[in-house]
């Protein structure tokens, strides 16, 4: 008893709960405080140049040949006679209410046109990651183990094209050889005009809707429309992990404890996998974690070569026509998706290296 | 996307076509047209505000007017629509319109005089962009319901004064001219807004096809009207897709998964020809390019260097150049295919009879500015004008800049010379001869911004009365004859050089017929399209 009442002075005292929690709700509100911030900076950049560019929203709306009266009017009615800062804290407070506004060229909100464009980019952003990463990361290991050897060149030359190659180029050219000569997969858009609005939208992810709707002629046709503007998009990336990944293992395998490894006997497969690819996975994480944001923010060039109506094209058409509210909004969701990938990131670092916790 | 990058991309495409077969290609089915377009300049559906390309191809195929341009005989002018007949009162002023009985919208609702004069009254009212077609003729929101009226089934309009009579109908075939179904439109009214907001995004037609889906960036798809007064379409579904990419047009064209292609570049156009089971049509449209001088500038407004311009484009070269097979070499203000067109093209490229004008005026050395805006063919234009205008002794300083920068200028009359383009607004003469030869107040205080003679700070000689003379003439053949000698005029004296008239190539698989994009007069139509 008396031990047992030793033991019990000796333990340190609980902690309260509020103490507890304060470090968890001191995180998460610097989490949220450090997002607020960057989309505030991120929308007050965004918002300046929007107004500093040299193109004009009303010439936009009424068209070159407007009488100067139509155009005043229409001046006013966009609120361009407030002053800048005016302006911007009126569109903060609607965004603060989650309304983007509605698109000036299309007079729809344009929370509905992201709602619509996004999907698209999100659905063909993620099979190119896919194919990226499970290409890619192999590959880029396998040129490191057998640095210097056909793999490794081989890899070097597929990096190189990848990094080399226009977009647009390669794009058409595949679209050429698959689609037009060889026939193997569907043409520019998301699907063939026998399965448009076939399937209900509940995802907005065509593959997915498909699915739900239990509908697998739509999925094929669908399927076969993406696998070419993704497995461009997965090329690219495939360029870029490879390499970094190659990087990060001669780093490792270079290391002593590698060779030690290696000296007590264990398999070449537990040394690779087992030692030195665990240690790289935090910096894998960023590489992916960068790359697939860069998918998400829409890639222009492939958006149009084929047809595809994502968001990378939704902003640049925006920008192009000086549609401000679709261009800011646009912006908010590509900020939005970096943040909530890094913070996704910080939680995988948590995971795989206890150094981080 | 660059020239030479295009260039390489249509060799390449050319290349592997020569060296493979498409043999294997799909066809579209017989009751669906598909055509690829862009469509990304579509902004609103509601034809009281609608003013762009592809969203007046829309409006032309969903909404029926009064009066209408028949795809197949454009040359006839306007034929009766939804109004049978129409009587015009003694003193020209007053048109009454019989409307044809029977007809419905697409919600089943009856087209009454009643939708007509609301529609017609709401454009009005809502005083969008394209109003000041019907607004020219006197209609103010204030007066609208005494000038736009109903009686059982009749509908009488009555302008301010006398127009002639071709004038006034041309502007009811116009995209504001539609029909629209006052029931369904004022079911869905918000504050006030007549329908506008939500016939942004819908429609409320009785025309041959009914709007199905408008997903912009991405498609628009059409349905047949069965109950179309003239007639079901053979084409019970079109669905115009956005392909930006001439190459993929191309592409989606010869493996047959799509029917037209409608934007297709001088290289793919080149390359289609080559494929077997597609053809190429060519149409005039209403797009002209020129320059014009601005006569606030003591040497550029003396009549001998206004002409000497003229002597120093170099026409044909450009033409068969980097305009080859887009545009064609057009020197009056009215297009071809117009009401009044003439065909009459006198300038060519004399640099020594250039030479004698300008020694004429005694203008030596002369050194001035044009404003350009960033659009590959106005640049190249403006590079060939300044290699001809060298060899004259003038130099030409371009500044390329975008809209908003050119045209804020253009607009405050501050550019020596302008090089651009201009469309008409409205299938009538008036549209250009309003614009290009009248302005009533050359003063600053003026502010005809809208006006390209004012624009360019010239009081146009005399020919400003003759526009209104020729606007007023009932007798359609003396005003054709008008609109010619305005022009012959017109050529000689303005400040202005019409250079070209835009050509519309359209690429489309064999099996298509009675294709149309509406020449310069009108927009697309798909209803008398069949396979």
């Amino acid at each position: 008893m008396a031990v047992s009442e030793d033991n019990h002075e000796r333990r340190p005292p609980r902690a309260p709960l509020s103490a507890t929690l304060w470090p968890v709700a001191r995180t998460t509100l610097r989490t949220l405080g450090s997002i607020a911030v960057t989309l505030l900076g991120l929308l007050f950049v965004t918002f300046i140049i929007g107004r500093v560019m040299p193109i004009d929203p009303v010439l936009a709306i009424v068209g070159e040949r407007a009488s100067q009266s139509t155009y005043d009017a229409v001046y006013e009615q966009l609120g361009l006679d407030k002053p800048l800062i005016v302006q911007f804290f009126y569109y903060i407070w609607d965004v603060l209410h989650l309304d983007f506004g509605t698109s000036l060229l299309n007079a729809r909100p344009v929370s509905e046109d992201i709602a619509r464009v996004f999907p698209a980019t999100l659905e063909l952003a993620t099979l190119g990651i896919i194919f990226g990463v499970v290409l890619g990361v192999p590959l880029g290991v396998l040129a490191a183990v057998r640095k210097g050897s056909w793999i490794d060149q081989v890899a070097r030359v597929v990096a190189l094209i990848g990094y080399s190659m226009p977009i647009f180029w390669l794009g058409l050219m595949g679209l050429l050889i698959f689609y037009g000569i060889l026939g193997w997969v569907g043409g520019p858009g998301r699907v063939g005009i026998f399965y448009v609005d076939v399937v209900p939208s509940v995802t907005g992810l065509i593959l997915v809707d498909s699915i739900i709707d239990g509908n697998w002629d739509v999925f094929r046709d669908a399927f076969s429309h993406i696998i070419l503007p993704a497995s461009l998009l997965g090329y690219y990336s495939l360029a870029y992990i490879s390499r970094m990944t190659r990087s990060f293992m001669l780093e490792q395998l270079s290391a002593e404890y590698v060779t030690t490894a290696r000296v007590k006997g264990m398999s070449e497969w537990d040394v690779i996998w087992k030692h030195a690819f665990k240690n790289i996975r935090v910096q894998l994480i960023t590489v992916i974690a960068l790359s697939y944001a860069g998918l998400l923010e829409g890639s222009v060039l492939t958006e149009i070569i084929f047809s595809w109506p994502g968001i990378g094209s939704y902003i640049t058409t925006a920008l192009l026509s000086a549609d401000m509210n679709a261009v800011l909004g646009g912006t908010v969701v590509v900020g939005l998706i970096f943040i909530l990938l890094n913070i996704f990131s910080d939680l995988l670092y948590k995971v795989f290296d206890p150094r981080a916790k | 996307m660059n020239t030479i990058n295009r260039l390489l991309t249509s060799a390449a495409i050319g290349v592997a076509v020569g060296v493979s077969s498409f043999a294997a290609y799909a066809e579209t089915p017989a009751n669906m047209l598909v055509i690829a377009n862009r469509i990304d300049d579509v902004t609103t559906l509601d034809p009281a505000e609608s003013f762009e390309f592809a969203g007046s191809d829309i409006s032309r195929n969903v909404y029926s007017r009064l009066v209408y341009l028949d795809p197949l005989d454009l040359a006839a002018g306007y034929k009766p629509g939804l109004a049978e007949s129409w009587e015009v009162s003694e003193d020209g002023k007053t048109i009454t319109f019989t409307m044809r009985e029977g007809v419905t919208f697409h919600s089943g609702n009856p087209v009454r005089a009643e939708d007509a004069a609301f529609s017609l009254q709401r454009a009005v009212i809502l005083n969008k962009t394209p109003a000041f077609i019907l607004t020219q003729f006197g209609f103010t929101p204030e007066n609208v319901a005494e000038t736009i009226k109903a009686d059982g089934n009749k509908l009488m309009i009555t302008t301010d004064k006398q127009y002639a009579t071709s004038f006034v109908l041309n502007c009811l075939t116009a995209t504001i001219g539609a029909i629209v179904d006052k029931e369904t439109v004022m079911a869905n009214e918000v504050d006030g807004d007549m329908g506008n907001t939500w016939l942004k995004t819908n429609s409320a037609g009785s025309g041959p096809y009914t709007l199905g889906s408008w997903k912009p960036n991405e498609s628009v798809t059409l349905e047949a009207f069965a109950d179309y007064y003239g007639g079901a379409p053979a084409m019970e579904r079109v669905i115009v897709r956005h392909v930006l990419e001439s190459a993929s047009q191309r592409l989606l064209l010869e493996r047959g998964d799509i029917d037209i292609a409608r934007n297709l570049n001088p290289e793919d156009i080149a390359g289609v020809m080559e494929a077997g089971g597609i053809k190429v049509e060519d149409e005039l449209k209403g797009r002209l390019m020129y320059l014009s001088l601005n006569q606030k500038h003591p040497e550029l407004s003396k009549p001998e260097v206004r002409q000497a311009f003229k002597y120093l484009i170099d026409y044909e070269g450009m033409k068969n150049s980097f305009l080859k097979g887009q545009y064609t070499i057009h020197q009056n203000f009215l297009p071809a295919t117009y009401l009044g067109a003439s065909e009459e093209n006198p300038f060519s490229l004399n640099i020594e009879k250039a030479k004698e004008l300008l020694a004429a005026a005694g203008v030596e050395g002369l050194e001035i500015e044009t404003g350009v805006r960033e659009a590959q063919e106005r640049i190249e234009i403006a590079q060939s004008l300044q290699n001809t205008l060298a060899q004259a002794g003038i130099t030409l300083n371009i500044t390329v800049g975008t809209a908003k920068q050119i045209l804020a200028r253009y607009r405050a009359r501050e550019l020596d010379m302008y090089l651009g383009a201009w469309g008409p607004d409205y299938p009538d003469p008036q549209t250009n001869a309003g614009t290009f030869a009248y302005n009533p107040d050359n003063s600053d205080e003026a502010q005809a911004t809208g006006l390209l003679a004012w624009r360019n700070s010239w009081d146009t000689g005399g020919l400003t009365e003759k526009v209104e003379a020729a606007v007023t003439e009932g007798d359609r053949d003396k005003r054709i004859q008008m609109y010619q000698d305005i022009q012959a005029e017109f050529r000689e004296i303005s400040p202005f050089a019409i250079m070209f008239q835009q050509i519309e190539q359209s690429a489309l698989r064999e099996n298509v017929m009675n294709w149309s994009t509406g020449q310069a007069v009108t927009s697309a139509a798909y209803w008398q399209v069949t396979k």
